[in-house]
């Protein structure tokens, strides 16, 4: 059966999604399910001081008893807030250590602060997190975060929320190549065709949030997206034909073709002459 | 009269107070949060006991939706 393990874990569906960005939670929710996700991603934020009596709390939508939540670090720009967030996460779940590092570098293109988030998923590791870490898409820099110990490394396809899909399949091939740990796109996907091309590339997963929450059908892009990732795996599995310029090779056979018909000895069918 | 911060916000209680009484005057009694105290975790195990005191600065917070 080919099952996604990560720490040790075994999951079946190879999309993980994020919680954010949808209308209510009974959107959240119906997405979610249509997307066959088991792993999901929660960020922490404070309690609204005075709100709280009768709403309704994300994790009693979504559950710990039923999917896999995964903490983020959502709008962390230094080391200690990162690793701050994830203690108290870890406290939240009672003692739950898997967890999604990302710390940003900069507010307006959310990309990743790499040097930050290698110093953060130091510290973690020593804590005896499981850090899935969100990761620009140099090789280098994502040999390292697994060599220290990180569970799965994330690269992106392009920025957070930008729906661009995968804009350098070649570092994400080179990043699979070398990788040893699960390998899931995480950021730009934008589309079904995003998810799929992840996975004939060889990822593990795919991690998407606005993907879905943003389309103009939130809950019939989960289900396309969930067969995108289903599809794109298979076809990884299946091993694609080999792309050539040209091949002089058709799909039907060569042999058995009928003659061209010789017009110049045609003969009359009423038996006169011309 | 002591006052904590609370997520940012002053509150001011009449006595010190401890961390379960704190999460129920704040109705989040059944809730899954974490609490830190002054940059430390407050283990739930120790919710009871912990007294606040004049001038604790608190961070109270819950999982949202994210990606």
């Amino acid at each position: 059966m080919d099952n996604l393990v990560i720490a040790g874990k075994t999951y079946t569906s190879r999309l993980l999604v994020g919680t954010g960005k949808y209308k209510d939670f009974n959107e959240t929710r119906t997405a979610v399910e249509t997307s066959g996700a088991e792993i999901i991603t929660v960020a922490i934020r404070r309690t609204n001081i005075g709100q709280n009596a009768n709403e309704p709390n994300l994790l009693e939508v979504l559950p710990p008893s039923q999917y896999t939540l995964l903490p983020n670090t959502a709008g962390c720009y230094t080391v200690e807030d990162a690793v701050r967030t994830l203690r108290l996460a870890r406290e939240l779940l009672d003692g739950h250590s898997l967890v999604k590092l990302e710390v940003l570098g900069d507010p307006k293109t959310l990309y990743p602060n790499m040097v930050e988030t290698l110093k953060a998923a130091e510290i973690l590791i020593k804590e005896d997190f499981q850090v899935m870490v969100y990761t620009s898409d140099d090789p280098i820099i994502a040999k390292q975060l697994e060599d220290m110990g990180c569970v799965a490394v994330m690269p992106l396809a392009s920025l957070i929320g930008s729906g661009m899909g995968i804009l350098n399949p070649w570092n994400l091939q080179i990043i699979i190549d070398n990788a040893k740990i699960p390998v899931l796109v995480d950021a730009g996907v934008g589309t079904a065709s995003d998810a799929t091309i992840a996975m004939e590339l060889g990822c593990d997963g795919v991690l998407m949030n606005t993907a879905i929450a943003a389309a103009r059908d939130p809950v019939l892009m989960a289900s396309a997206m969930r067969k995108a990732v289903e599809a794109g795996r298979e076809a990884y599995l299946a091993g694609r034909m080999a792309k050539k310029l040209y091949s002089a090779s058709p799909s039907s056979p060569t042999d058995g073709v009928i003659a061209r018909a010789d017009t110049t000895t045609k003969k009359s069918t009423t038996g006169k002459s011309a | 009269m002591i006052q904590l911060t609370i997520n940012g916000l002053p509150q001011q209680f009449e006595s010190p107070i401890n961390v379960t009484q704190l999460i129920d005057h704040l109705a989040l009694h059944g809730k899954r949060i974490a609490i830190e105290r002054n940059g430390e975790i407050i283990p739930r195990s120790q919710f009871s006991e912990q007294i606040l005191v004049h001038g604790d600065q608190l961070e109270v917070v819950v999982a949202v939706g994210g990606g």
